[in-house]
């Protein structure tokens, strides 16, 4: 642990980074989440003025580390110093120094001290199945840890897919009974920042909102703040002008993929999918899936992401006209369907039969009757 | 059975009734415009074939989508159906180049219902499933009171009442110009919808003064036109094209309350051409002359068992 001294104030650690670089970050973190101009400056204020940092305490399930890989990614100057010093970053299993009893012990005491005050980040999903062996830490399973954790939190955050709902584990037939924390802490409210990885922006966007106004930012009713899962991807995607205009790629490298047509058809799950990916992109370098040719394959939604297969085309959430228009006059009916002609043929057939078979007995009886 | 010289001639002249009354009593009036009607004023001039008064028109009225073709990426009906109550629709011709010319060239109209003055839905209703409101004029429908015969469909002269052909439980399905957003006080969606001010909402007497100002526009110059709703201080600057001079649907079909301005001629943008005394008129005249008193029905049936009588009495004998 790099410190386990909270009463530093926090200016002294900000030793290193120009005020110029500070308020550019407090500015992008207010923007992000689409707040006022003001913002940047409240939250900046927020940050500086902290008497404690606030303790944070991560805990590592079944997942992959993605969602920390693409959190220190954020490659604005001095991030993670700001971060990783703003907060008093507890426990953290692949950014802590110490290991082993030590780290557990930090955990222990964190947990003991500042009960009631400190955030739980959970990165990964819980195994249900089988007295949750499948994620053992320290001895005990996963599951334990984050009840026994959760309770005494002031708040907690969810960050990836696999913690918010399950994630590629719990994709059939879910062998470990993977579970997100959400569902697994029944009744808690937990913030749900899900993503695989999830932008780094919209956690420390909500982690800013959280010290600079004590209260959670609007979540929707799956937990999501609504400044970064409020739309579909398909309304704010760069290439839904080709979408309505009736423009597709048909296949990877052809002539319309070149030409950066719609992924529509090549199995995008932007019309399902809520996320703002096409306004905040990734990593600083205004790079997304969609962007680089990829079909988004809705990595944040539960039920789409890993469960929908990647080149089936998505079902349309908003409906909208495309921008062919319909002709004045119009003809009615498609004619006669080949199956139902085959039909009517059949039953004529039938009829003609019936009625030549009757005729023939009506006349069998009366030759009968003369004779 | 034989028939007599004496009956022929009664029978004969029994018709000659019938067939000579109705110009006699000729007289029923037709309908007027209602002084607080409320329309709409379609200037396909204004409109750029957004399609936004279809999608707010959806919402208002949650209407589902509808597809044609194999595509299930739009919502692109290509007609009025029971599941989409507006549309525009798109006329081209030749190289469709020019917006607003017939020749070569394309434009827009949008269909809805146009709330006639005298609408025929309504007389032919034979269970008052289909009313004019005595006020508004909006034509709207009780799907308590429809027994599903889709005379109001037939009767339609712009073929709007739409029945739900796939639905065991139909209904009849049109525009209502959206009453129950003016219940609230507000205007239709689709004109609240419209960016450009091409559907504009508003008293019927507002929107006729603005239709007919916009009639002695200059061709090609500047004016300001209202959005969203007819009174609105929103305005657009447009610059004007040549109008047909004519409104459509100040007396067409016996006039009606959503009125059409175009620069291409209306029957090449699929609106009918009717004549200005309505059908419903026309229709009713007839019945009620027939029905008059009852005086005709009780010649004819007073005839009918004359006939019989005698030809039992023949039979007799």
């Amino acid at each position: 642990m790099k410190d386990l001294n909270f009463t530093d104030p926090v200016n002294e650690k900000l030793k290193g980074v120009s005020r110029r670089d500070f308020m550019k970050f407090c500015g992008i973190m207010a923007a992000s989440m689409g707040l006022p101009l003001g913002a940047g400056a409240k939250i900046a204020e927020a940050i500086t003025t902290a008497k404690r940092r606030p303790p944070v305490i991560w805990l590592h399930g079944q997942e992959c580390t993605g969602c920390t890989e693409s959190l220190l990614r954020t490659s604005h100057p001095t991030i993670e110093h700001l971060i990783l010093d703003l907060i008093s970053l507890d426990y953290h299993e692949t950014l802590e120094v110490g290991a082993g009893h030590q780290a557990e012990a930090a955990l222990k005491k964190s947990v003991k001290d500042n009960a009631g005050k400190f955030v739980l980040v959970v990165e990964g999903s819980v195994p249900v199945k089988d007295g949750g062996v499948y994620c053992m830490i320290a001895g005990r399973p996963f599951g334990e840890i984050v009840k026994e954790v959760a309770a005494k939190a002031a708040a907690i955050i969810a960050i990836g897919s696999c913690a918010t709902w399950g994630g590629w584990q719990s994709s059939d037939p879910n062998p470990t009974g993977a579970t997100g924390i959400p569902e697994f802490l029944n009744g808690t409210t937990v913030v749900s920042i899900p993503g695989c990885p999830p932008n780094g922006y919209n956690f420390l966007s909500t982690v800013a909102y959280l010290l600079t106004f004590k209260k959670l930012p609007a979540l929707d009713a799956l937990g999501r703040p609504k400044f970064a899962y409020g739309r579909l991807i398909h309304e704010n995607c760069e290439r839904r002008p080709h979408f309505d205009a009736g423009r597709f790629a048909e296949q990877f490298g052809d002539e319309g993929h070149r030409l950066g047509y719609c992924l529509y058809k090549l199995g995008c799950k932007g019309p399902m999918t809520r996320n703002n990916c096409p306004v905040l992109h990734y990593c600083d370098v205004g790079a997304w899936p969609v962007n680089t040719g990829r079909p988004c394959f809705g990595c944040s939604e539960e039920g789409i992401g890993f469960t929908i297969p990647l080149f089936t085309e998505a079902d349309i959430e908003n409906v909208t006209p495309s921008s062919v228009h319909a002709p004045i006059q119009t003809t009615r009916g498609g004619g006669i369907s080949k199956g139902a002609a085959a039909l009517l043929g059949g039953i004529g057939g039938a009829a003609i039969g019936a009625g030549a078979v009757a005729a023939k007995r009506l006349g069998d009886k009366d030759k009968g009757d003369n004779s | 059975m034989k028939i007599k010289r004496r009956d022929f001639l009664k029978g004969l002249a029994g018709s000659a009734v019938l067939a000579m009354a109705p110009p006699a009593i000729a007289a029923s009036s037709e309908k007027n415009r209602l002084p607080d009607a409320l329309g709409i004023l379609y200037d396909a001039t204004l409109c750029v074939g957004c399609q936004a008064c279809m999608v707010a028109c959806k919402k208002a009225n949650n209407m589902p989508m509808e597809f044609s073709g194999s595509q299930r990426q739009w919502d692109n009906p290509v007609d009025l159906s029971s599941k989409t109550l507006n549309i525009i629709k798109e006329y081209e011709n030749g190289t469709a180049k020019v917006k607003d010319r017939e020749i070569d060239g394309y434009a827009f109209i949008k269909r809805q219902c146009m709330h006639c003055v005298d609408p025929a839905c309504v007389s032919a209703c034979p269970a008052t499933a289909m009313t004019k409101d005595p006020k508004t004029g909006i034509v709207s429908y009780n799907k308590d009171a429809c027994i599903g015969c889709r005379y109001c469909a037939v009767a339609c002269p712009f073929d709007i009442p739409k029945f739900e052909w796939d639905n065991p439980f139909p209904k009849i399905v049109k525009c209502q110009l959206c009453n129950h957003l003016v219940a609230k006080g507000q205007i239709a969606a689709c004109a609240s919808g419209c960016p450009t001010g091409a559907s504009i909402f508003g008293p019927v007497k507002d929107l006729l003064i603005e239709a007919e100002r916009r009639q002695t526009m200059i061709p090609g110059k500047y004016y300001e036109f209202p959005v969203a709703e007819v009174s609105s201080t929103k305005k657009e600057v447009h610059k004007v094209k040549q109008y047909i001079p004519y409104i459509y649907g100040k007396n067409d079909g016996g006039g009606t309350q959503t009125f059409m301005m175009a620069a291409v001629p209306f029957n090449k943008l699929g609106l009918p051409t009717l004549p200005d005394r309505s059908y419903a008129a026309m229709a009713e005249n007839i019945q009620h002359t027939l029905y008059k008193g009852m005086i005709l029905p009780i010649v004819v049936f007073g005839g009918l068992i004359f006939l019989v009588k005698r030809s039992e009495k023949n039979k007799k004998e």
